[in-house]
């Protein structure tokens, strides 16, 4: 068997102008990508062709036109082939409530071609790996949705693939959950060596998860490429500012301000930062350091308490954005290192 | 956690061990699809009869095996103190006299067996293996059927080694067997085809099993009364064509024309020669029809 040679240099996904039509809809419509090694997000909203892709990448459905090939393997040809080395967690529930996850998991490791003995070794590494210990034993429908998502992940990777598919892995989660999940997810590509394909309509999960981002909308390729990319630093400042009662929409008054000396002021678009209410923030197209004393000088001008004041990252969210929205180009200031400065990015959400 | 080998142990100078339980790739053999099919086989016969399963779910069918083998203990036991020249029941009718407790069985077992992965919605793990649509609608009927057989051949077997003990006739009583061995086979084909198929329609259990016992009781409660009626009406020759309607009446149908058996129908009126193949015919058609209602069933099942 092909081990874990893989995982350096060769795309585990490709897909040539792939198309998928149903006699009512078009759920694929000449997708063409290249997917390699690594942790890779697939964003879109519900309905976008994230599940008819997976399918077709699986082997059980046909594709209408078009190619695609998974860990160099032809998808209408070899589908029994690529469904032994590529893993499977579905969105939804999928658990039988009343055997333990050591018997659930054994079974499904059977069902992927494991010997009995190998099946049973494999599920307790495993089950250990996600997270699993004394309560493997125990019926899964005592289990919480925490670690029903860990036995579904588990089933996913019990037959050791070089590839899993793991769609929503982190529905239903609680925040706590969903980190773990993360990070779980994170490490089935660094200690494991599995490449991942997740899917997920929380991009937030996907810029702290992912190498590689693939939007697709419509069954269209929207944008693929490196999550660094998507989430690059801005010109753009973002401030959020108190109320007061002289000034009862302090935003409102700051707006006004800066306007006046000449500054590019644009309110927070509706649903594009978790925390505060749109109204509250302001983005502010800063030419240099000047900038920063102005809005500075302002608040302090009009009595205002500022909450925030930071250099703002592009989210993926802004690819579902208006298209014409212009964005910055690459700016080179220091990014803070890593995508996770964004913690609120987890309640992004296109559905 | 239980030992585990591992793949790298470094002695260290004090004689201490640094187990490596970091992830490791598996591997040995991936066995394929034949293996899962047969994998999925085994689990669904032994669920059958709860094994692998919780104590609880033990019970029902070994209580029902148990009676099921029972009758056929007295009977022998019958045979052998009476020295009787044959047995009470010949081997192709006793599963038609104990045809509620194969009923329970089936409505008990064949939702277990199907309802459970619709409901719990396990059949996406399955087709993202390497087993296919028709794979696994063949482990689940061949697991069924075997169920079934182990059930109603069980007694028959008894029966068969208390003949020999009782000193019947050897070539009566092999022959006997066989053909009762048939008429098994072609039952446990038959209701395992009805019993899946009708528990495949529904994802809840409880509605599985009583659709079961509706489908295997309401047919052969109606086939009964108007085979009773048209006998007492004189019209014969309906009595025969009506067995047609339930699947208990076929199966006696077809082991009364041609396994050598009794009838059960009223006044022991056997389906003509003619009607016997035609008995035979429509019994092969609902088995291959079930086998491809539940293909059906499962198309859509998939991811």
């Amino acid at each position: 068997m092909v081990g874990a040679t893989t995982v350096d240099d060769v795309t585990v996904i490709v897909t040539e102008s792939l198309s998928k039509r149903y006699p009512r809809v078009t759920a694929l419509d000449r997708l063409s990508v290249d997917i390699a090694p690594g942790v890779t997000g697939l964003v879109g909203a519900n309905g976008a062709g994230k599940s008819t892709l997976i399918k077709i990448l699986l082997g059980l459905a046909p594709a209408t036109e078009g190619t695609a090939h998974v860990l160099g393997l032809d998808v209408t040809k070899d589908g029994g082939t690529i469904r032994e080395r590529v893993g499977y967690m579905p969105e939804h529930d999928c658990l039988p409530p009343d055997v333990s996850a050591t018997e659930f998991v054994v079974h499904m490791a059977r069902m992927s071609g494991l010997p009995p003995t190998a099946a049973r070794e494999r599920t307790a590494d495993t089950l250990r790996h996600v997270g699993l210990y004394e309560e493997r034993y125990r019926p899964i429908g005592g289990y919480s949705t925490g670690m029903k998502q860990r036995v579904k992940l588990a089933q996913a990777l019990v037959h050791d693939p070089q590839l899993v598919f793991l769609d929503e892995p982190t529905n239903g989660l609680d925040p706590a959950g969903r980190d773990e999940m993360l990070g779980l997810i994170r490490r089935i590509h660094t200690d494991f060596g599995i490449s991942v394909l997740v899917t997920s309509h929380l991009l937030g999960e996907l810029e702290r998860t992912c190498d590689h981002v693939v939007v697709i909308d419509g069954g269209k390729l929207l944008r693929s490429s490196s999550t660094d990319e998507f989430t690059q630093v801005t010109t753009s400042l973002a401030v959020e500012v108190t109320d007061t009662d002289a000034h009862p929409d302090g935003a409102e008054a700051l707006r006004a301000a800066l306007a006046g000396a000449g500054v590019a002021v644009t309110t927070g678009a509706a649903g594009s930062e978790g925390l505060a209410s749109p109204g509250h923030l302001l983005y502010v197209e800063a030419a240099g350091e000047e900038t920063y004393d102005l809005v500075r000088d302002a608040v302090a001008g009009l009595g205002l308490g500022l909450v925030r004041m930071e250099q703002r990252r592009h989210q993926i969210a802004e690819v579902f954005r208006d298209e014409d929205t212009a964005h910055a180009g690459p700016a080179t200031a220091g990014a803070p290192s890593a995508p996770y400065a964004t913690q609120d990015g987890g309640a992004h959400d296109v559905a | 956690m239980s030992p585990e080998p591992t793949t790298s142990v470094s002695a260290t100078p004090g004689g201490a061990y640094i187990h490596n339980i970091g992830y490791r790739h598996y591997d040995g053999p991936r066995l394929g699809r034949a293996y899962a099919r047969r994998s999925l086989f085994s689990q669904s016969l032994r669920g059958a009869y709860g094994l692998g399963r919780s104590a609880k779910s033990k019970v029902l069918p070994m209580l029902l095996f148990a009676v099921m083998c029972l009758p056929a203990a007295i009977m022998v036991a019958v045979t052998v103190f009476t020295k009787a020249g044959s047995l009470p029941v010949g081997y192709t009718r006793y599963a038609i006299y104990l045809q509620a407790v194969i009923g329970l069985f089936l409505a008990a077992q064949a939702p277990q067996s199907v309802s459970r992965d619709l409901r719990f919605k396990s059949i996406p793990l399955y087709f993202s293996r390497p087993i296919e649509r028709g794979d696994y609608v063949a482990s689940k009927f061949a697991a069924m059927a075997s169920a079934l057989f182990i059930l109603t051949a069980a007694p028959l077997l008894v029966l068969y080694v208390g003949a020999l003990l009782a000193k019947l006739d050897f070539v009566d009583q092999t022959k006997g067997l066989a053909q009762g061995l048939v008429a098994v086979v072609l039952l446990s084909l038959l209701f395992a085809g009805i019993g899946l198929v009708v528990s495949a329609l529904t994802p809840r259990r409880g509605f599985g099993v009583a659709a079961v016992i509706a489908v295997l009781t309401i047919p052969y409660g109606a086939v009964s009364a108007v085979q009773g009626i048209a006998f007492v009406q004189g019209s014969e020759s309906a009595v025969g064509w009506l067995g047609l309607f339930s699947p208990i009446t076929l199966i006696d149908g077809v082991q009364s024309t041609f396994l050598g058996g009794i009838s059960s129908f009223p006044n022991g009126l056997a389906p003509t020669t003619g009607a016997g193949f035609v008995y035979l015919l429509v019994t092969l058609t609902v088995i291959a029809g079930c086998y491809a209602l539940l293909m059906r069933r499962y198309r859509k099942a998939g991811l």
